[in-house]
């Protein structure tokens, strides 16, 4: 006689430690195994979009740092590119240089954020947390040279960065990319060919390119299914034209390519911010002719991308001539990578559930704006 | 009255316990003083227990501190040393909650349940010469009776709380016994195999060397084995924070909360202290006359390192890695171990059953090449999934779905 | 070989323990904190102000609220108000610094402390009171001739309302193009004269 079982469903958030936040799954089990999976968003939810359009085309910046807040700096820049093609400016060059490296910086915070996390729900107790975070917090450190700010920082605007970086910001930062090399590999030493986390990561959770494509992934998600899309490479924008840097890419579609592809991204950033340190020349940093509070002519429409840390970011806005702008989308990556949610989970086991969202790294600031 | 006990009474080689028998026996009825001793006795070791968790804990945390760069607790007493007391004394304070719908009989009797058999274990076990409570003859089968104990308070805590993490961390564990109580049983009959004794006393008499170098092996599974059963990093599915949050005790609270917490961290002491006795060689070391029971918690001190640095370096496995690493790697192991030994013990044995020291040395000398051997064998036969790949493809997919047009 | 990997990670770890730790145990130990930190509690210099409102209405908040009456002094000063209300409701502030930035005259810094906890809501309003007898530390966030200066806002004495000036009003422009201009140090002796 077969023991009769019957599906058991269970509340995944939105408070639990590994949900990134407050971010909530109903899935129905069939003992560990995953048969149905339902996220449900919104428990963060503060309408930025709405509060954009009251908001001057400056102090929308305020708002972008609090949607993705491990990669407050490259939101500052989707949001400024949009503005400037709004008013069809340029920054001037070492402005470009100056967010190109901040952003790179940002990026390498942001990917430790990830794959510290990634690792803390694979189960190690703390320790590759810590190291990332050990030197996440020297880059904040550096942000707090540059802007006053670690984590809100509301560096950039639009037509440039609000001031120039200060003198002891050069040795601190080279300083920071010698201790940071030693650190990182120390970083890959412990875990990057760990034979624990290849089992429990090695073809887990593969996401197809098609799939990946079809379902508008972006950023190193999409690069770990195949599929090489880059907006840095593709559509250049700030400095990036000037650098040069390889598109990690994973083979396997799995867990573990997205966290090798993150891992590989460091190093990438590593390379374009010694770039940008050899090339950044003395000049001005932000548009003198730009006004504090910017009009835009009425009915222009930009769309400003980057590619963030987490995928495609963009700014969608709409003038109408006022102070404001009209309408703001933004099209978020955490939210949009949320959507092969579904595909990642079912079939798979409570443990793999916890592990393969944490390798699509969402943030729920972005998610739910 | 001048009382005496009995030799063939199973206190009798304890020396302690004669200690304080003849004390309170000078004013006392025998019947008395035998029962007063005992008690006195069974004092000395909860609290020896209790205060040794706490210990344990703040080490713990400490040393993970230390190993994630950071402090660690350094606010209360030197180095942080009163912690546990603090952490205690806030524990007490909070509400002690029973979510509804628990089984309310079920749900408090669970702590108890936890913390007796490790207060049973610690019974047998010698902290130094003639310390042990009871040199029962059959030590090593009483350990590993009562240590899988615990594991029905688990269930009995998945199953009371009426919550569905608990559960999942109950079943878990349930899952996990039964697949490493095997092997580590198996593994332990070598050492029992090689001592000729089960009682503890005697083992920790015949490693004229240490037992880590005649059954490296055993070592390995009851190491493995006996940190799947306690939880411990990589096998701490039971209690998975980030997976179903604190598994099985996710209800409790206050002082509950402690008490299983106390127990938990109690039973590492202990499995610790049977790890030291079974194949550190116990209390024996330089002058164990004396200090033996110096040797006993350095040796006892060592393991817990280990077990500490284990936890700050690795990630956990899945529960069903778990079982297949236990059926298709330890169990295979455990066999190996036991036939090797077997084989050796029959060869190298006078007539009188015993092995002079010359002969563990032998058997070292066979058991750890054998032992490498085995894990380079079995660590080959992994699937191919698990490898590293060394060399990176770098080509690229971009399917012809991608018809991205670039703005 | 396999197991390998495993090996090397209890070998980093094992050489972390060996490290000194990191982090720095707070309150005995402070990190370092950069001048550009944008902090509490504003620096206000009345002297400075002309009750503009720029930083009023640059808040994206709108949490600044300035009551101005002209002064008796008007006329002869030029544009000078008197402040009768300036209350910074401390608690909703985000410490974006774009007040600061607004400021023409500067006369508003942002803060370098971060330890003014309260109990209550109602006393998290900066009122113009507290504005004036806060202790002057201010911060270099987006005030480039106290940078020039070497003014180090958590070590550094407190600056009265004559050293935090720019030298000239076409600062602003300047400053944005980047031209940095030579500052001299701030001519500490001679208002240090003055003030006494
Ligand atoms: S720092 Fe920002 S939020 Fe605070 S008062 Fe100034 S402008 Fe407003
Ligand atoms: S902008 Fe400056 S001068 Fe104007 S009111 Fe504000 S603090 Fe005073």
């Amino acid at each position: 006689m077969p023991i009769r079982t019957e599906p058991m469903t269970v509340n995944v958030g939105p408070q639990h430690p590994s949900t990134h936040g407050v971010f909530r799954l109903r899935i129905t089990f069939d003992g560990e195994e995953i048969l149905e999976v339902e996220p449900i968003l919104g428990y963060l939810h503060r309408g930025s979009e709405k509060l954009a359009e009251e908001r001057n085309y400056v102090q929308v910046v305020t708002l972008t740092d609090r949607l993705d807040y491990t990669s407050s700096m490259i939101n500052n820049q989707a949001y400024c590119l949009a503005v400037e093609k709004l008013l069809g400016v340029e920054p001037p060059l070492r402005a470009k240089f100056l967010r190109t490296l901040v952003a790179e910086l940002q990026r390498i915070a942001s990917h430790l954020v990830a794959v510290g996390f990634f690792i803390q729900e694979l189960g190690a107790f703390g320790t590759p947390l810590m190291y990332a975070f050990r030197s996440r917090e020297r880059i904040l450190d550096l942000f707090e040279m540059l802007c006053g700010a670690r984590i809100t920082v509301s560096y950039m605007r639009p037509g440039g960065v609000f001031a120039d970086a200060p003198p002891d910001f050069w040795p601190a930062l080279t300083q920071f990319m010698h201790d940071f090399a030693i650190e990182f590999n120390e970083f890959e030493q412990l875990l990057l060919e760990n034979e624990i986390l290849l089992v429990r990561t090695r073809g887990v959770s593969p996401l197809p390119p098609e799939m990946a494509i079809n379902c508008s992934v972006s950023g190193p998600v999409l690069r770990a299914s195949g599929v090489n899309w880059d907006w840095r490479k593709m559509d250049p924008y700030d400095a990036y034209d000037k650098v040069e840097f390889d598109v990690p890419v994973g083979s396997h579609w799995d867990n573990y390519d997205r966290f090798w592809v993150r891992m590989q991204e460091v190093r990438q950033s590593m390379r374009i911010i010694d770039q940008c340190v050899a090339q950044i020349e003395p000049g001005p940093v932000r548009l003198v002719d730009l006004p504090l509070v910017i009009r835009p002519e009425a009915g222009a429409e930009a769309y400003g991308r980057v590619e963030a840390s987490k995928g495609e970011l963009g700014f969608y806005l709409v003038s109408d001539g006022g102070i404001a702008p009209y309408r703001c989308k933004i099209r978020s990556p955490s939210l949009i990578n949320l959507t092969v949610t579904e595909h990642l989970l079912v079939g798979w086991k409570l443990a793999d559930m916890i592990v393969s969202l944490g390798s699509v790294d969402i943030n729920m600031g972005e998610v739910d704006r | 009255m001048n009382c005496q006990l009995a030799a063939d009474n199973i206190l009798f080689e304890n020396a302690l316990y004669r200690v304080i028998y003849d004390a309170v026996g000078s004013f006392l009825p025998c019947w008395l003083a035998y029962v007063a001793a005992g008690l006195a006795i069974m004092l000395i070791l909860v609290n020896a227990v209790l205060l040794g968790a706490a210990l344990v804990t703040w080490f713990e945390r400490r040393l993970l501190g230390r190993f994630h760069n950071r402090i660690g607790p350094n606010r209360w007493g030197p180095f942080g040393l009163l912690q546990p007391i603090a952490d205690l004394a806030k524990l007490m304070t909070k509400e002690d909650l029973i979510p509804a719908g628990a089984d309310k009989i079920t749900f408090s009797l669970v702590p108890l349940v936890m913390m007796a058999p490790l207060l049973l274990m610690t019974a047998v076990i010698p902290f130094s010469k003639n310390t042990a409570l009871a040199n029962l003859n059959v030590g090593v089968l009483f350990i590993l009776a009562i240590g899988s104990l615990t594991t029905v308070a688990i269930f009995m805590a998945g199953w009371s709380s009426n919550n569905r993490y608990a559960l999942f961390g109950a079943a878990r564990a349930v899952a996990v016994l039964i697949s490493y109580e095997v092997p580590v049983v198996i593994s332990l009959l070598g050492v029992v195999m090689v001592a000729g004794s089960m009682s503890l006393a005697n083992i920790v008499q015949a490693q004229a060397i240490p037992f880590l170098l005649v059954q490296p092996l055993a070592l390995l599974i009851f190491l493995t084995g006996m940190s799947a059963e306690l939880n411990r990093t990589p096998f701490d599915v039971a209690e998975a924070e980030s997976e179903i949050i604190a598994g099985y005790h996710i209800e409790y609270s206050g002082i509950k909360f402690a008490l299983i917490f106390a127990a938990e961290t109690g039973a590492m002491l202990v499995v610790a202290a049977t790890i030291a006795t079974l194949f550190l060689s116990g209390w024996v070391g330089p002058f164990a006359e004396y200090i033996g029971w110096f040797w006993f918690l350095l040796k006892t001190l060592l393991v817990l390192f280990v077990f500490v640095w284990i936890r700050a370096t690795y990630p956990r496995l899945r529960v069903d890695q778990i079982m297949a690493l236990s059926w298709k790697f330890l169990l295979p192991l455990s066999l190996i171990n036991l036939a090797a030994t077997t084989l050796e013990v029959f060869f190298l044995r006078d007539s009188a059953g015993t092995l002079a020291t010359i002969d563990l040395w032998i058997m070292a000398g066979i058991n750890i090449p054998l032992a490498l051997g085995c894990i380079f064998l079995f660590g080959n036969l992994v699937p191919e999934n698990a490898k590293v790949l060394s060399v990176r493809p770098t080509t690229v997919v971009v399917p012809a779905v991608a018809t991205v047009e670039v703005r | 070989m396999y197991g390998l990997a495993m090996a090397k990670g209890l070998m980093v770890t094992l050489k972390n323990l060996t490290k000194k730790p990191t982090t720095v145990q707070y309150p005995e130990e402070r990190v370092k904190q950069h001048p550009r930190f944008r902090g509490e509690e504003f620096v206000w210099y009345e002297e400075r102000c002309t009750g503009c409102a720029s930083c009023a209405k640059y808040c994206p908040l709108g949490i600044i609220k300035i009551v101005t009456s002209p002064s008796e002094t008007a006329p002869k000063q030029g544009d000078k108000y008197r402040l009768e209300v300036f209350d910074i409701e401390i608690q909703r502030c985000m410490f974006c610094g774009l007040c600061v930035e607004a400021c023409p005259y500067d006369c508003l810094f942002m803060g370098s402390g971060f330890e003014q906890g309260k109990y209550s809501r109602k006393d998290m309003v900066l009122h113009v009171e507290d504005l004036r007898q806060a202790d002057k530390h201010p911060s270099t966030f987006f005030r480039p001739q106290l940078e020039a200066s070497g003014y180090d806002p958590r070590g550094g004495r407190p600056l009265n309302w004559r050293e935090v000036g720019r030298e000239s009003w076409r600062w602003h422009q300047q400053e944005k193009s980047g031209l940095r201009l030579e500052h001299s140090p701030v001519d500490t002796a001679g208002s240090q004269q003055e003030s006494n």
